[in-house]
């Protein structure tokens, strides 16, 4: 017989879970459509914006998924008509104060939680128009795009900035309509113990913040290609998601399960990427003709190298050839440097730039 | 590092030296903060009150270079008050009554004389370390660019040997490296002592498998540090020079005596991304591709193996480094095979040499959750190394004299000059200063000084001031600030089109490691009118945005 521990039912389906896991975790896991927009797998539960609602069998009422823990014998309904009419009522309300005109974000960087779940729950912002609360702030960072008419206040940016990256530079301020994001002494961003490491932008549903540097991008054609990889500057070496369209980069973001940063990034990690679309990039090998450095074919840089290399090995000696490797680029060709200095130069005659 | 950045989050005591973290390794500094809200205690030991004094339980200011006295202070306190760990000395350390006999001249007076921190901090800092379940110690290069950074780290591990922290989670001596991939660098056996895996190359057994691997003879001694090959190059013992991905010219101590040494070669070859200040004093430049534009691997600070992809497409003829080394290869008649279709052949060429490397494929380092070493296919990596052993036996105490920096202030050079990194502007600012807004942040360089200082002086925030040592001089902008401390300044290197610092800072090496004392140069300041054509105009650009220049 099976036993009835760590076991509960979703949707009908009878299914295991981890002690401490959430009715969240547990309904997404099993497939099932639970909208969210205050949730954010690396914060802590919120239950703010109540669309994460189910179905527990034996209540009266309704329960944030997000902060309710599963318990053995539980029953969940996900979707029911009920749900789905409170799920949809919730988002208009949300929508009814967002403005109508083209979010920047789903234009140039790609569609956000607020209009995608909108799209999903098929609802629009006719039926509660109100007002917009036009707190908008002009920001003269580099960095964060500010516009807080988007601002639903799921205080996800505020919760990143203080529970991922433990800053704390922003807060909520104000009540009812007037409540809204604000640094201390509520100046600008720059002014403020915000270092712009920019996370508040990733998590963000709506377009109330948004990356300066994608906005704008949009005009490159062809979709958005993402791909894992490491940033490239100090030795912590967080994971990134680079953002490519046609080839080109176009912006970074977090990678949430990076061991090392668990979804949390600098300032230089963020938006120091596009030195390598600098217009003042190496694009050919040079030679040194008559004092200039001169563009030449690959051939002619290698059999020129190869040939001056040999010469001062024949005529100096194997000591007379220093390579000095990297600690910036792949290791790759570290190890290549390394392998030519001992196996073709015939010495060890090689360092990293380590001591300096 | 000896344990790995994650397990930092549960240290209960965590000591960090001569890091600025919060600036220069912004996301271990947050595992850090986490810590403390966790209720850990943090003690910071830094001459400058960098942002992170701000989260510890004490500021420990030490004078610079004092590094060994202070904590070989630490360590009679901790023997005196009998808080060493017994049974961890038996089992693992050797040498611990000789330290003790060692230590006694180390009173605490004797490291408030020498260091400037009160006795009484560096008791209660010691007592912290030594009483905590699990004490981590983290430290940057304020600890090894000085002429006794061996000495430094040592007698750093003398604390954690003494009080059992090495081998433990949560615990270890981790020095944070600097750049992205300098550990792997040196993995891979870009080290004039060591094949890749740090196998010597002074060892017979190591030098039959190379040469067994790539069927030619090993030259059987090591050879010279990159600071000993630009002495080389200034007497003409070195002739030709490969630079790759170094912009040597600006970042090396004393760079009058840099374009010397590269001026002097017959034969220069630079393999970088831009033009930089070395590139443009080459005979031949590669043009390399970037970190978005091939397939390979970093490795970080905690000894993690990770993959790096190809997102974007290199501009013009740009190529791999690892392509362009093997080209050249291929031209010199060579017999060693260096046709490699990819990197990822490449990578499995190192593996198959390295022990340490030896479980590891591109498969494997999808996710960045392996730190070698990683013997072995089924091995799950090694986040904390020395765990119930030490690899060569006991681990051995050290009996660490005090050494004064090689420059100290006098009537001439009256201040202490030492350098570092600003949050957004890194290292030489070759990539920060490409990215479109980080001119804004810091649109150029200053030197920090105490108000008193300045006072003494006559200099305020915004003035030009003349910093000049036995090497150089540079001129630039002031910002009085109470984050140095009285009679020591600070600079970054960030702009060297504008101010040159590593005209100024001092080439002494540590004899052990040659890495140059940057952190402590003597320097004299003097007020100067705004230079003409380097006014406030060019602090602020007209397209901050744009490229900056090298």
């Amino acid at each position: 017989m099976m036993s009835n521990e760590n076991r509960m039912t979703i949707d009908g389906a009878e299914v295991a879970f981890q002690p401490g896991e959430t009715v969240l975790e547990v309904a997404r896991r099993q497939g099932a459509f639970v909208p969210t927009l205050c949730y954010d797998e690396r914060l802590d539960p919120y239950g703010s914006c109540r669309l994460c609602v189910v179905e527990v069998e034996g209540r009266r009422l309704p329960a944030s998924s997000c902060t309710l823990k599963a318990e053995s014998g539980m029953e969940i309904r996900t979707g029911s008509d009920p749900i789905r009419k409170m799920q949809s009522t919730l988002m208009e309300m949300v929508l009814s104060e967002n403005p109508d005109d083209e979010c920047p974000r789903c234009r140039d960087i790609g569609t956000c939680e607020v209009h995608d779940l909108a799209e999903k729950l098929e609802v629009g912002r006719e039926r509660f128009l109100g007002a917009i609360s036009n707190a908008s702030k002009d920001d003269s960072n580099p960095f964060l795009l500010r516009d807080y008419d988007r601002c639903i206040s799921c205080y996800r940016c505020v919760r990143i900035c203080d529970e991922v990256e433990a800053d704390h530079a922003i807060t909520m301020t104000g009540r009812g309509w007037n409540k809204g994001i604000a640094t201390a002494f509520d100046g600008g961003l720059m002014d403020s113990d915000c270092t712009l490491c920019g996370q508040c932008i990733y998590t963000c549903p709506t377009g109330a913040l948004a990356d300066k540097k994608m906005v704008g991008q949009g005009e490159i054609p062809g979709e958005v290609e993402v791909t894992r990889s490491v940033c490239p500057y100090c030795g912590t070496g967080c994971s990134i998601n680079l953002h490519s369209r046609d080839g080109k980069m176009i912006g970074v973001t977090p990678v949430l399960d990076g061991p090392v940063n668990e979804g949390a990034l600098c300032v230089k990690g963020q938006f120091g990427f596009d030195f390598v679309n600098s217009g003042d990039r190496l694009t050919r090998p040079l030679i040194r003709k008559n004092g200039e450095l001169t563009p030449v074919s690959w051939d002619e840089a290698f059999d020129y190298t190869a040939q001056k290399l040999m010469s001062v090995r024949a005529d100096h000696g194997p000591k007379a050839f220093y390579a000095i490797a990297s600690g910036r680029a792949p290791g790759e060709g570290s190890y290549m440097l390394q392998k030519f200095t001992r196996a073709v130069m015939n010495s060890n005659q090689v360092d990293n730039c380590s001591r300096g | 590092m000896s344990n790995s950045i994650p397990e930092i989050e549960d240290a209960k005591m965590m000591l960090c030296v001569g890091t600025n973290m919060t600036e220069c390794h912004p996301i271990i500094a947050v595992r850090v903060k986490k810590a403390v809200r966790k209720g850990a205690k943090l003690y910071v030991v830094d001459p400058r009150k960098i942002p992170l004094t701000e989260y510890a339980d004490g500021h420990l200011p030490l004078k610079l270079g004092s590094d060994v006295a202070l904590f070989n202070a630490m360590a009679k306190v901790i023997i005196d008050e009998g808080l060493e760990d017994k049974e961890y000395i038996e089992e693992r350390v050797e040498g611990f009554e000789e330290l003790k006999a060692h230590l006694q001249p180390f009173t605490l007076e004797y490291a408030e004389e020498i260091s400037g921190v009160p006795a009484e901090l560096i008791r209660e800092c010691a007592i912290e370390y030594a009483k905590a379940e699990s004490a981590g110690i983290y430290y940057t290069l304020g600890i090894t660019e000085h002429i006794c950074g061996v000495s430094n780290v040592q007698s750093l591990c003398n604390l954690a040997l003494i009080t059992g922290n090495l081998g433990k989670k949560s615990a270890g001596v981790n020095p944070l490296r600097g750049q992205n991939n300098i550990q792997g660098a040196g993995d891979c056996g870009a080290l004039p002592n060591n094949y890749p895996g740090f196998q010597s190359v002074e060892d017979p057994a190591c030098q039959e498998k190379f040469e067994k691997a790539w069927g030619v003879p090993m030259d059987p001694k090591k050879g010279i540090t990159k600071i000993a090959a630009l002495d080389h190059a200034v007497d003409g013992r070195i002739q030709a020079m490969w630079i790759c991905g170094e912009n040597t010219l600006v970042t090396d101590p004393d760079v009058k005596h840099t374009t010397k040494a590269l001026e002097s070669l017959d034969f220069l070859v630079v393999q970088d991304m831009f033009l930089t200040d070395t590139a443009k004093l080459a005979d031949v430049v590669f043009p390399a591709a970037a970190f978005t534009e091939v397939d390979g691997f970093f490795t970080n600070s905690d000894r993690r193996v990770q993959r790096i992809r190809k997102a974007a497409n290199p501009p013009g003829e740009a190529m791999p480094d690892w392509w362009i080394i093997s080209q050249v290869a291929q031209r010199m008649g060579t017999s060693v095979d260096f046709e490699y279709q990819s990197s990822e052949e490449v990578f499995d060429e190192l593996a198959a040499l390295s022990p340490i490397y030896a479980g590891l494929t591109y498969d494997r380092i999808e996710k960045g959750d392996l730190s070698w070493p990683v013997p072995d296919k089924d091995h799950p990596g090694t986040p904390i190394l020395h765990e119930g052993e030490f690899l060569n036996g006991k681990g051995k105490l050290q009996l660490l004299d005090y050494v004064p920096p090689s420059e100290n202030p006098d009537e001439e050079y009256p201040f202490y000059l030492t350098t570092g990194r600003r949050l957004p502007t890194y290292h030489s600012n070759t990539m920060t200063g490409r990215s479109g807004g980080f001119r804004i942040l810091v649109p150029n360089e200053w030197l920090e000084i105490h108000p008193a200082d300045s006072d003494r002086l006559g200099l305020a925030d915004g003035d030009w001031a003349r910093i000049k040592s036995r090497r150089g001089e540079v001129i630039t902008r002031v910002a009085v600030t109470r984050t140095s401390p009285r009679g020591t300044v600070f600079m970054s290197f960030a702009f060297p089109e504008e101010v040159m610092t590593n005209f100024v800072t001092n080439p002494e090496v540590d004899p052990r490691t040659e890495t140059p004392e940057f952190k402590v140069a003597a320097v004299s300041i003097e007020r100067v009118e705004a230079p003409s054509g380097l006014g406030a105009e060019q602090a602020l650009r007209a397209d901050p945005e744009g490229p900056g220049l090298v």
